[in-house]
């Protein structure tokens, strides 16, 4: 878990300046796999189709780690980063992406279903909105073992208006459950804009949580210390017996809904600003005042993590073709 | 041996599993207080308290879907669903959640979920409150399916369904809660994918679920009279299916009756008519008979919905035209 320390005599709370360099360096991390895998896909090497969440990473990586390695999380189609946040190796993630059996899920599951139960992910969805009643089912074991773990939910602002989300957070505030939703709200639900998917102006999305008379927490989700620290607060509520947490955080997706989308319904210049202002990794790195020699060296250091996954992950073992049945029944 | 009630069946099994084990808990809409809108559950919140014994919103994809997230702890839930109409609500959570969570995790995840629901016509409640939905789950990978027909069955394949580590979908049918049977004194737990061979016959075989089961049995009552020898087999779990036994059956008979309330038009019939038509084409002597409801949405009105449902007389005349072909 990170450090946070009290400002002298303030009672504020702030993340250690060395917690946020291991921040940044894991959020440089998720930055260039996603770079990686568009690049590799672009190439032909990775079936399926991809959701890449660069400009989200301040998300993945300021709440896993407010989280024990023992609480567990839900992702969502967008789920690299999540993935690699919550303990997951590079190389196990590109293999998945592979489709090799060294991948997170076997090869099994593929970029939308990844899944690494011993550090507590529960899976990526490829439903939006679909794992969030599943966090509320963790969370009611979790409260009926007398057990001091928290379950949190990823999805986005398009997920917020479906029935799942609603009867879910219903219930979970209903039976206090020791339950954190995490809205990562970038303002598209794929390519319909927050004007088009939500009554509510995309700043107040919160909202929805009085609903429920949940609990609301939100931050910058492009502030990974203020990420963090919401977290930080969302879980001990949680774990009071208090309830719930929706924890509301305002992000950008700096590119397009799946790789190779043309975002032909984005204004150009918008964007654009958006990456020169909103982006988590550039903000941390004028925080941290991190001098180019500095920078570059750790990123030639992460660049090389990032290809020898792409090494480990082509070097790996593709499945046998009958062992698509192998997990069908437990 | 001592006689239940269908319905008592059902309740002796999730009581017994309740005391077995504390990973065991129930969720439903009016399952606690009220003990179930088919009195099922009626006094279970007394003996095992509000933790276990859950009443829900009207929620049935948060049912469902909180049913997984449990189940994916270790605990062994058991929702209901009060009308399995209302399944259609919670769709996405067992067909692309709960079915799906061990293939895509490759192996890390187990969903030891029971989703327990009822319906069946004969009531007049309507289209929306009868329906027989069975088959469509026989269509998903992941899933278990079970239906039971009598006393001792359903409470031996519930509890075998609970203590499953896969997620199972199990049909009662609404007219038969009220039927009495014997069952053992201690609970033998039934596996899943046995059928049942109800009545031994040599000229024809009904493959029949559910209450088409005792219709069946009826309507082999009335073919005896007539000289026609009729084996009435029960698969009890449709998913996975016991083929030897059915095949066997047809082998042996050389002709073949499939009955359920559903719908016949893609009803689990049809694939009991594949399965058999492969497994014993050359000993057929006559084409397999379909029995099932007519294709309509159940009318209100008690002759209209008698006339779109199956009884044992169209069993009986389906089993007369399988004999009526040299």
């Amino acid at each position: 878990m990170a450090t946070v320390e009290e400002k002298a005599g303030s009672g504020d709370k702030r993340v250690s300046e060395g917690t946020l360099r291991d921040f940044f360096r894991e959020m440089l991390l998720i930055r260039r796999f996603e770079e990686k895998v568009e690049e590799r896909f672009r190439a032909g090497e990775l079936p399926g189709f991809l959701h890449v969440a660069i400009g989200q990473e301040a998300i993945a990586t300021g709440v896993c780690a407010a989280l024990a390695r023992e609480d567990v999380i839900a992702s969502t189609h967008r789920a690299h980063g999540h993935t690699i946040a919550k303990g997951t190796h590079v190389n196990a993630v590109m293999a998945e992406l592979y489709g090799k059996t060294e991948g997170c899920s076997g090869g099994y599951g593929g970029s939308m279903h990844l899944y690494d139960v011993e550090v507590g992910n529960l899976g990526a969805n490829a439903v939006v909105a679909g794992g969030i009643p599943g966090i509320v089912g963790a969370a009611l074991a979790f409260q009926l073992r007398g057990e001091k773990r928290v379950a949190v939910a990823f999805f986005g602002d398009g997920a917020t208006n479906t029935g799942t989300f609603h009867e879910s957070l219903n219930l979970a505030q209903l039976w206090k459950v020791p339950a954190v939703f995490v809205l990562e709200n970038n303002g598209w639900a794929e390519s319909t804009p927050n004007t088009q998917h939500s009554p509510l102006p995309i700043d107040e999305l919160g909202k929805r949580a009085a609903a429920f008379g949940m609990k609301l927490i939100e931050a910058d989700g492009q502030d990974v210390e203020a990420v963090h620290l919401a977290t930080l607060a969302a879980r001990d509520h949680a774990l009071s017996g208090k309830g719930p947490v929706l924890l509301h955080l305002r992000t950008y997706r700096l590119t397009g809904h799946f790789v190779g989308d043309p975002q032909v319904y984005r204004d150009k210049d918008e964007l654009k600003r958006e990456r020169e202002t909103k982006d988590p990794i550039e903000l941390l790195r004028a925080r941290l005042e991190l001098s180019d020699e500095d920078f570059e060296a750790l990123d030639a250091e992460i660049t090389a993590e990032v290809e020898a996954s792409v090494e480990f992950a082509k070097a790996g073992t593709d499945p046998a073709p009958e062992d698509a049945l192998k997990h069908v029944y437990a | 041996m001592p006689e239940l009630t269908y319905r008592e069946a059902v309740r002796d099994a999730l009581a017994r599993a309740l005391r077995e084990d504390d990973g065991v808990f129930l969720m439903g809409e009016d399952i606690a207080e009220m003990g179930g809108s088919m009195a099922v559950t009626q006094g279970l919140l007394e003996e095992f308290g509000p933790q276990r014994i859950r009443n829900t919103p009207i929620s049935e994809m948060a049912i469902v879907g909180s049913g997984i997230g449990a189940a994916l702890q270790g605990m062994r839930p058991v929702v209901e669903i009060m009308y399995e109409d209302f399944l259609t609500l919670s769709m996405e959570q067992l067909v692309n959640q709960a079915a799906k969570h061990r293939t895509m995790s490759g192996g890390q995840l187990k969903v030891p979920l029971t989703v327990r629901t009822q319906g069946g016509a004969g009531w007049s409640p309507g289209a929306q409150h009868a329906q027989q939905l069975e088959a469509w789950f026989v269509h998903v990978p992941g899933l278990k399916v079970v239906f039971a027909s009598t006393p001792e069955d359903v409470r031996g394949l519930l509890w075998s369904s609970i203590y499953d580590d896969n997620p199972v979908v199990f049909f009662e049918h609404r007219t038969l809660y009220p039927i009495k049977g014997e069952v053992p004194e201690e609970l033998e737990p039934i596996p899943l994918g046995k059928a049942r061979v109800h009545r031994e016959g040599t000229d024809v075989t009904v493959v029949a679920t559910g209450r088409l089961v005792h219709e069946s049995l009826a309507a082999a009552e009335q073919a005896e009279a007539d000289g026609i020898s009729v084996e009435v087999v029960d698969p009890r779990t449709l998913l996975p299916l016991d083929e030897e036994t059915i095949v066997e059956s047809v082998k042996k008979t050389t002709r073949c009756v499939t009955a359920h309330e559903a719908v016949t038009r893609g009803g689990f019939g049809a694939e009991l008519a594949a399965v058999i038509q492969h497994g014993a084409f050359d000993y057929l002597d006559a084409p397999i008979e379909r029995v099932g409801s007519k294709f309509a949405p159940l009318p209100f009105a008690p002759v209209m919905e008698q006339h779109v449902v199956p009884h044992a007389a169209d069993v009986l005349e389906a089993i007369k035209k399988t004999v009526a072909r040299a």
